[in-house]
């Protein structure tokens, strides 16, 4: 461990390489995340089938792969598709568990998980996977920085589907209705929203978001049915940091996230990369905690 | 303790199967067995979930934590422990009858002790988190718990370590688990039972119904919550040092730290059965233990969707579980008197 940082020290170029690594992974962590900042935020549902919706985005790509087809084209295959589960989802669901205490769509998205896995296993095998893009790979620095130029087009993917979200969002009279139900959803309903609707678009997005995560995750890194619940798991480290309804800090807590993870993996030994992440919930969890009982402090 | 006529009842039929189950049926012993552990394994998650309101992914740990601190325990007594995982359990490294006892009696004491010790360390943090965080929080740690022991060679890392052999025949050591399965059921029960009749089950469940105005009445919040968990550690410890001795083999993943399985296995049978009462957990704890060796036996690959789907609709539909459901059809039996006025209203 002490040679792993030691060499990070003698030979910096190192750095750039692993720094590099965790943004272009760090990138669709945030699209992952931000899908589960927009659910929690307004419905109130914490998702933790949000990794096994990436993982069922990757075999798309995957599966079109393998018939030959260019992985990237399954990208709005995944997110039609997968938008469309998301809906259903939501009405066989979702939908009964919107309003009841927070553990109940917890454990039921959790059971939702458990099924998913299972079906991914079923259908394709335990085996870990990658989709060949069939890029190149560029190396940089006199050959001690390699990248793949897969990653460069994923992080371009990412950065436009980012500001495609945003601006729908924003400027779409849907991405209003969203963003007024969060704020008060009695209020939307007065007001002649369809709040029923807008909850089953809000899931039907995130699980599109998701898919489409799903499908560069396949590209540059692994998929494998039971490789969802890391994916989870990142998700709420980086929701629960950021905090709700706060993009920036969304995307700054991601990249931030797929850098740490990067390191940890490189300090700590690559079996040890899950357990980086695993330690940095407990500590974002702790942190906020304390920070918390100072809030409770000051009223008092 | 009072119990009412239907208790007693429940009580004499479930020692009658405790006791004549593995006599006329010697070949599932050790399912029975298992049928005990997962009836403390809901009843323990229960005590914090149920009555408590806090609800746990993650108290697997302490299973896991158990099983550990047992096993090293019953090795260390006698061997170096780190020469013992690195061969395997292969060398001369032999066990007479006397330390065998000797280190499993130490060695569970030592496993409900230490994971109700640690319970309580880890307790002043986990507990500032409520909700969702204490849920995802509880699982982060079983899930870190599992990775790190992987990593810790001592320990045998992820090859795991394979206990001391049983000095008897086979069905001498089934027989020997299965008495101390059904008795720690039994412990965890009756103890559970006084603790909830107790003005500390007033106060805990004073925590679940609204924990700020129960601070503001004077209950000290963090110590009950503490000691609540201490309590669901200690059982939990001792069921985990015993499910190490039973299968013989240990490993993190998925022996000690099964997160997806037995983790989330206690939290289905409660809800199944009813949170917050006494016979819930152990009502679902049975019909969970037999609807899955039924499916597990019948639909083999589908098994893991029917348990996804059975955690669905249990938790979409059934929110109220067994008892819950009984309490509002047969209110009479819980000694809850509704004037037939009401009845009628109400049909």
């Amino acid at each position: 461990m002490i040679d792993n940082i030691s060499l990070l020290t003698l030979a910096p170029i190192l750095n750039v390489q692993l720094i590099l690594d965790g943004l272009f992974i760090g990138a669709i962590f945030a699209l992952a995340a931000y899908g589960l900042a927009l659910v929690w935020g307004v419905m109130n549902v914490k998702n933790l089938a949000q990794g096994e919706f990436v993982i069922m985005g990757g075999y798309f790509a995957w599966y079109m792969g393998s018939l030959g087809i260019h992985p990237i084209f399954a990208l709005p295959v995944a997110v039609i598709v997968m938008f469309g589960f998301g809906w259903i989802v939501y009405v066989v669901i979702i939908s009964r568990v919107v309003g009841k205490d927070m553990f109940t769509s917890l454990l039921a998205t959790f059971g939702l998980a458990i099924v998913i896995q299972q079906a991914l296993n079923l259908a394709f095998g335990p085996e870990v996977q990658i989709a060949e893009s069939g890029f190149g790979t560029g190396s940089f620095f006199d050959g001690n920085v390699t990248i793949a130029y897969i990653k460069l087009v994923s992080f371009a993917i990412c950065c436009l589907l980012a500001i495609l979200v945003v601006l729908f969002m924003k400027k779409s009279r849907m991405g209003q209705a969203i963003r007024a139900t969060s704020q008060d959803a009695r209020a939307a309903k007065v007001m002649g929203i369809d709040t029923e609707k807008v909850y089953a678009f809000t899931y039907g997005l995130n699980a599109a978001i998701c898919g489409a995560a799903g499908v560069m995750i396949s590209m540059i890194w692994v998929i494998q049915p039971f490789y969802g619940v890391p994916h989870s798991i990142r998700s709420f480290v980086i929701v629960v940091a950021a905090g709700l309804g706060n993009l920036p800090g969304v995307i700054a807590a991601a990249l931030g996230l797929g850098v740490a993870e990067q390191y940890g993996g490189f300090v700590f030994g690559a079996e040890l990369q899950q357990a980086t992440v695993v330690g940095l919930l407990l500590v974002v969890l702790i942190w906020r905690q304390l920070q918390m009982r100072r809030q409770r402090q000051a009223v008092q | 303790m009072t119990f009412t006529r239907i208790e007693i009842v429940a009580i004499a039929g479930l020692l009658l199967v405790g006791i004549f189950g593995p006599i006329l049926f010697p070949a599932y012993t050790f399912q029975i067995a298992v049928l005990w552990l997962m009836i403390l394994f809901a009843q323990t998650w229960d005590a914090m979930g149920g009555q408590m309101g806090y609800n746990s992914l993650g108290n697997i740990f302490f299973f896991g934590v158990g099983m550990y601190i047992c096993s090293v325990t019953q090795i260390g007594l006698f061997y170096d422990v780190g020469v013992y995982t690195a061969a395997f359990g292969a060398d001369d490294a032999k066990f007479t009858d006397t330390q065998y006892f000797l280190g499993l009696a130490a060695g569970l004491l030592f496993a409900g002790f230490g994971s109700a010790l640690i319970a309580a360390l880890i307790g002043w943090t986990v507990f500032g988190l409520r909700g969702p965080y204490f849920a995802i929080g509880t699982l982060g740690i079983a899930l870190a718990a599992g990775e790190l022991l992987g990593a810790w060679e001592w320990v045998g890392g992820g090859g795991g370590i394979a206990l001391p052999v049983y000095p008897g025949s086979g069905d001498g050591k089934s027989n020997f688990f299965y008495i101390l399965c059904f008795l720690s059921a039994v412990a965890t029960f009756v103890f559970l039972k006084w603790l909830f009749s107790t003005r500390f089950g007033l106060a805990v469940n004073a925590i679940r119904d609204d924990e700020d105005k129960a601070e503001a009445m004077g209950v000290h919040t963090l110590r009950h919550k503490t000691v609540a968990w201490s309590v669901s550690a200690f059982f939990l410890g001792i069921s985990g040092g015993l499910f190490g001795n039973m299968t013989g083999f240990i490993e993190p993943l998925e022996v000690a730290f099964p997160t997806i399985t037995f983790g989330i296995f206690m939290v289905a049978m409660s809800l199944l059965g009813g949170t917050g009462t006494l016979w819930g957990p152990v009502l679902g704890a049975i019909l969970f233990h037999v609807i899955k060796e039924t499916t597990w036996t019948y639909f083999l690959g589908w098994q893991w969707i029917a348990l996804g789907v059975i955690i669905i609709v249990n938790i979409v539909f059934f929110q109220q579980g067994i008892m819950g459901w009984l309490k509002e059809k047969r209110p009479a039996w819980f000694g809850i008197e509704v004037e037939e006025a009401e009845v009628e209203r109400a049909s």
